[in-house]
């Protein structure tokens, strides 16, 4: 490949991307604006710096509730295809331009609080599970400096970001005044609390691997011997984390088929029964932003972040190979969602503490066995080794679990 | 940096007024949810600490944790969820001496304690390491331990509490 076009590949914008030692990106603004914007730089630092952090701010908040409108379209159309049908064809060419409509729409929409429920806390729930939602954003990696803040605790902040989300829940539920709300607020709550547990326990899996919870040191250790390097492949027992963490992340974000806390046939709409126009879509841009942002991280943590797939090689310095990946992960959550049924409250329960949380912990134990003997050193070897036993296992589990389908259907509990 | 005493002062102004509100409000789901502010708040000092690792710890355990157990109970113990709390003449006299002794308790062992003073630190370094050696590699390690044993005790309590009974005849 031609120097010069590699060159432009790898880093496009070297007068903005290349600034000494800017690792995040109120950094990087901030250095472009000291040296590109003559006027701003007189100004004293803190100044500078606080500005820098708003147009960062300002970015993500902008860019941040595009992801849904692009997402919304793309689930209405993968629904559709799923089913035999076309989707929405009338507002722009194929529909395009359909989630716009609905956002004008929204936002005529008569804003309804209900005369019985609390109006303070109705007022405020979406707004926490917004604000908790584009958190979450701030210390996602999406490129070498795209990034904006590269915490200490990176992981384990968006861990407890996250946690908080469930306030939100029920304030919303319980501020509506209404069965459904209430109802939905405490499915919902029950079924985030309990799948927090075996997130955590797969993302230490990772952690344990990597030694350090800054989201940027996990996306390096993944560097080197491209898809090889990446976490998921690294041992046997993070590959079965990332499966583990993407169950739990789907039924973290209320999909389906964990979608009990919004069933329509039995809850009308879950927590949100109540909201209309503009504090609907709150809710509505939260959930496509959760659900991009569990993707991200289990993109980052497993599937080697902006790191790309062949070593050293980074288009456009990785932004793109990344959100692609994220991207295929929210496709696969759609197109689950659009196969699966719903499972009932007691399997949901049931495959959380019975199953998920037990091969978390074997995990756990598996993560630190593999650490003592090979060291995590990247060795290609250790990750051949991890590759065999990864492709035996898949065998192994296709020849048992293939043999149970295929014998008479499962006889069902008598339960009576 | 001018700006941090006054994120400071702004995060204890909301610590201490959302934990007023809490104990002078009436309805009791409002005080769970204003102890949220407070809880949330009390990170946002730890993080003036340069605790990063115990903030995100505080809104993990506290927030995602015993509020939502609180919030539960509240919700699903009391039939009214609209009760009113109410204070009686007597309990303000009272309640209020027996703040004042505390707080003056507090003020003296506060004033007495001869406290760490540091220069601020220039960057902030994690602070996950330090915690993890301080647990698995000194003294702590047994207490660690003894109080995860604890935790196991209560939960197999709860199991035993909470569990239905099993008849022998069906």
């Amino acid at each position: 490949m031609l120097p010069v076009f590699q060159q432009f590949v790898q880093n496009p914008f070297p007068e903005f991307f290349a600034q000494a030692g800017s690792e995040n990106l109120s950094q990087l603004v901030l250095e472009f604006l000291r040296s590109h914007v003559p006027f701003l730089a007189t100004l004293p630092d803190p100044v500078l710096q606080l500005i820098a952090m708003l147009a960062v701010c300002v970015i993500f908040v902008a860019v941040v509730p595009l992801l849904p409108l692009f997402l919304v379209l793309a689930e209405r159309k993968v629904s559709a295809h799923i089913q035999d049908r076309v989707g929405p064809m009338r507002v722009g060419p194929h529909g395009v331009l359909q989630t716009l409509a609905d956002g004008v729409k929204l936002i005529f929409k008569e804003d309804h609080i209900p005369r019985q429920g609390d109006k303070i806390l109705f007022i405020v729930a979406p707004y926490i599970i917004f604000a908790c939602s584009f958190a979450v954003f701030a210390a996602i990696p999406f490129g070498k400096s795209i990034l904006v803040s590269n915490l200490n605790i990176g992981i384990f902040y968006i861990m407890a970001i996250s946690s908080v989300v469930v306030i939100g829940v029920i304030m919303a539920g319980w501020a509506s005044n209404s069965k459904w709300s209430l109802l939905g607020a405490l499915r919902s709550a029950a079924q985030i609390v309990s799948y927090e547990i075996p997130i955590g326990l797969s993302i230490l899996a990772v952690v344990m691997l990597v030694e350090s919870l800054k989201m940027q040191d996990i996306v390096m250790n993944q560097g080197g011997l491209g898809i090889l390097s990446w976490i998921v492949f690294r041992t046997p027992f993070t590959f079965i984390a990332f499966f583990v963490f993407f169950i739990s992340a789907i039924a973290e974000v209320n999909r389906t088929p964990f979608d009990l806390p919004e069933a329509e046939s039995e809850l009308v709409a879950g927590f949100h029964t109540e909201y209309s126009g503009m504090r609907f879509a709150l809710f509505f841009i939260a959930e496509y932003a959760n659900m991009f942002a569990v993707s991200a991280i289990a993109a980052t943590l497993f599937l080697g972040g902006w790191k790309g797939i062949i070593p050293g090689y980074e288009f456009l310095g990785g932004t793109p190979g990344f959100v692609i990946k994220t991207m295929l992960l929210v496709f696969v959550m759609m197109w689950i969602r659009w196969t699966l049924p719903r499972l009932r409250v007691d399997q949901l329960m049931n495959l959380c503490w019975k199953y998920l949380i037990p091969i978390s912990f074997f995990n756990i134990l598996g993560i630190g066995i593999w650490v003592l003997i090979f060291q995590n050193d990247r060795n290609p070897a250790h990750i051949g080794i991890s590759l065999l036993i990864i492709i035996l296992g898949i065998i192994g589990a296709y020849l048992v679990l293939g043999k149970r389908s295929s014998q008479s259907p499962a006889p069902r509990a008598s339960s009576a | 940096m001018e700006l941090k005493p006054l994120v400071f002062y702004v995060f204890a102004l909301l610590t201490i007024g959302s934990a007023v509100i809490v104990v002078t409000v009436r309805n009791i789901v409002h005080a769970a949810f204003s102890l949220m502010v407070t809880l949330f708040s009390i990170a946002g000092l730890y993080v003036f600490l340069q605790a990063d690792f115990l903030a995100a710890t505080q809104v993990i355990v506290y927030v995602g944790g015993i509020l939502v157990l609180i919030l539960f109970g509240v919700m699903m113990t009391s039939g009214r969820l609209d009760m009113k709390l109410k204070m009686e003449r007597g309990q303000l006299f009272w309640g209020g001496l027996v703040t004042i002794l505390i707080f003056a308790l507090l003020l003296g062992v506060i004033r007495r304690t001869p406290w760490n003073v540091q220069e601020e630190l220039g960057t902030v370094e994690g602070t996950t390491a330090q915690i993890g050696k301080a647990i698995l590699q000194s003294e702590f390690l047994l207490p660690f331990e003894v109080a995860s044993v604890i935790l196991l005790i209560a939960l197999i309590g709860a199991v035993l509490i909470s569990r239905k009974e099993v008849r022998e005849d069906e």
